[in-house]
């Protein structure tokens, strides 16, 4: 079945190979550059679709979810889409599937705004043929071994939270029918994530979908009395049906605990210098803006930016991104204006949008797409991003596992590292006794023309594009080395590690970036060298 | 055993083998063998099998665990050798 892809290649402006067009998905463009975008034409934008306007008390309500996928109009070779709020705890993508699939469906596409480890059983729809395609932000667990393998006929498309948002926004990935978990929802389709025994925090990606999906199916497990109040993240008018289950996800898996600072001690050491480096910027001033991820090292350097700030009298403008309980403690106690979120962590944000009026929802496209009028990740200040790999061009690898099996998620790192004045990079200089700085990484997921430094435990690498930045480090005596340098370092302690080996002919998945053209692709995992006898 | 370290089993051997398994065994499969083999053959004329379990030890940890490993086993033979 695999036989016979052979796709035409070329070569993009980074050195990597990637398809001109792909059956079953159409054309595509090599990566240029960060903003090459800019440079184009007027962008097309999104088709009006189809609306089929109701009775006054038209009731949306029902309890039965064949019922609610057969007046979807759902047919074979059309799109579904989920978001991923609900993080590991996530019942409503096993639930659906599994209808769908004792319906009789088939040649699905599946395009939910990421999946999480709860979604292993994605892989067995693989097999019986219920989804051919997939359109993601990440593939992990038994789904990223499954593409790796090539289980999947049609290449996966992996995009960013913003390339996400543009592609539904332009109508480039349309979606026909929305199945969107609600944790609090009235009879109505008004809905929100603040409440109900499943809540997750903010509907950011739900959000996009709701306007843009030709069907929406608002999934519940808390009915309430309308309408619903204070809060209303999707409303009534964006929403054709309410699908009443017993339970949207677990609870105990959605509302994870808040995460702590890390006392590990590498952790710290890159976090203390990848702070050094934040305040050796001259960027943490008044009116400025932060996003971090809730990683180790990641939330560490908020703690330290939050001690600089109270100790420099600071308040910052906003907080952005996927919030943790750490950053919405940051604007309790006054650090920052506002937080903007897309994307609730942990179980102590979730309450917060109730309690803090500048707590504030955003969108996925107002979040982070390149092709709206101007969306948040363009005014951000500092990032602070993780990576599993990095090379010695600062191309970051969020997807590949050391075996060559996508295993992450590229998230907004791709989109938030393009519009921050400042993007660091952190990790261990090592990690289980591979090394992190690659002569090229497997898989480009954000350019590193977008990168400004990579930070470790090791010392400070400042991309060669940001002399000024280098020149702040250097004058504040900060550890700087150059990248090409720590790599050898550290590897003189590890041992340099092969390339894990693939199948070259056999083409698993696309990097889009954010615009929509190719930064790279992913091949099959073929047999790696050095099993079992050597 | 811990993570960061690996486990190293000598025996004598007609001919020089390795076994390697592991989290890391298909990205280190070429330098592992490089340093067995380099080891083997001072230590014991490459007559030894070697069996690695590896739980992403460093390169300095591996090579200090193998010659350990030949050294206690080259050790043991000479008691054996003295107890005859």
């Amino acid at each position: 079945m695999n036989a016979g892809q052979n796709l035409k290649m070329v070569k993009n402006a980074l050195g990597r190979e990637v398809p001109v067009e792909i059956p079953g998905l159409g054309k595509f463009e090599p990566y240029v550059s960060p903003f090459d975008y800019l440079g184009r034409a007027l962008f097309r934008t999104q088709e009006t679709r189809p609306i089929r306007p109701r009775e006054p008390r038209h009731d949306k309500v029902t309890d039965d979810i064949r019922k609610a996928v057969e007046r979807s109009g759902l047919e074979n070779g059309m799109t579904i889409s989920f978001h991923h709020h609900l993080r590991n705890g996530d019942a409503v993508v096993p639930a659906v599937l599994k209808a769908l699939s004792e319906m009789g469906f088939k040649d699905l596409s599946l395009a939910p705004s990421s999946l999480s480890d709860s979604h292993d059983m994605v892989a067995d729809y693989f097999r019986n043929g219920l989804v051919t395609r997939l359109f993601s932000s990440g593939a992990r667990g038994e789904v990223g071994r499954a593409i790796s393998a090539g289980e999947l006929d049609i290449p996966v498309v992996l995009r960013s939270h913003g390339g996400r948002a543009r592609a539904v926004e332009q109508g480039e990935m349309p979606i026909d029918v929305a199945f969107l978990a609600a944790p609090l929802c009235d009879k109505y389709g008004n809905m929100t994530g603040s409440g109900g025994r499943s809540a997750c925090g903010s509907l950011g990606y739900a959000q996009v979908d709701a306007r843009h999906a030709r069907h929406v199916i608002a999934v519940t497990d808390s009915l309430t009395d309308y309408p619903l109040r204070p809060r209303i993240s999707v409303p009534q008018y964006l929403v054709d049906q309410v699908l009443v289950v017993d339970s949207i996800g677990d609870p105990s898996k959605i509302a994870t605990g808040a995460a702590r600072i890390s006392r590990n001690p590498v952790d710290l050491r890159i976090a203390r210098n990848a702070f050094d480096l934040i305040a050796a910027s001259g960027l943490l001033t008044n009116g400025c803006s932060f996003q971090v991820g809730a990683g180790g090292a990641s939330l560490a350097v908020a703690a330290y930016v939050k001690d600089y700030m109270k100790e420099n009298r600071i308040k910052g403008a906003f907080g952005l991104g996927g919030m943790s309980g750490y950053m919405i403690e940051m604007l309790e106690q006054g650090y920052f204006e506002a937080m903007l979120d897309v994307q609730s962590f942990d179980s102590a944000v979730t309450d917060s949008m109730t309690r803090n009026p500048n707590h504030i929802e955003i969108d996925a496209s107002c979040y982070a797409n390149p092709f709206n009028k101007g969306c948040t990740a363009h005014n951000l200040d500092i990032v602070v991003l993780a990576a599993l790999d990095i090379d010695v061009d600062f191309n970051v690898d969020i997807q590949t596992g050391h075996d060559g099996v996508l295993r992450g998620a590229i998230g907004g790192h791709p989109d938030t590292a393009a519009g921050a004045k400042l993007a660091v990079v952190v990790a261990p200089s090592f990690r289980g006794g591979v090394p992190t700085i690659k002569e090229r990484v497997t898989t480009v997921c954000t350019p590193g023309e977008t990168i400004d430094a990579f930070v470790t435990e090791r010392g400070i690498c400042v991309n060669p594009r940001r002399e000024d930045l280098l020149a702040s480090a250097r004058a504040a005596r900060l550890p700087v080395k150059d990248i090409r340098e720590l790599k050898e370092e550290v590897e003189k302690l590890t041992g340099v590690p092969d390339p894990p080996e693939f199948d070259r002919s056999r083409v698993v998945a696309v990097i889009e970036n954010r615009d929509g053209t190719l930064l790279d692709t992913a091949r099959a995992v073929g047999p790696g060298p050095g099993r079992g006898l050597v | 055993m811990e993570s960061s370290d690996c486990m190293v089993v000598v025996a004598p051997a007609e001919s020089y083998s390795l076994e390697y398994g592991g989290q890391n065994e298909a990205i280190f499969g070429r330098r592992t063998e490089r340093i067995a083999r380099e080891i083997a053959e001072r230590r014991a004329s490459g007559r030894a099998s070697v069996r690695i379990q590896d739980r992403g030890a460093l390169e300095v940890t591996l090579r200090a665990r193998i010659e350990t490993a030949f050294e206690r086993a080259l050790e043991v033979e000479k008691e054996g050798e003295v107890a005859r």
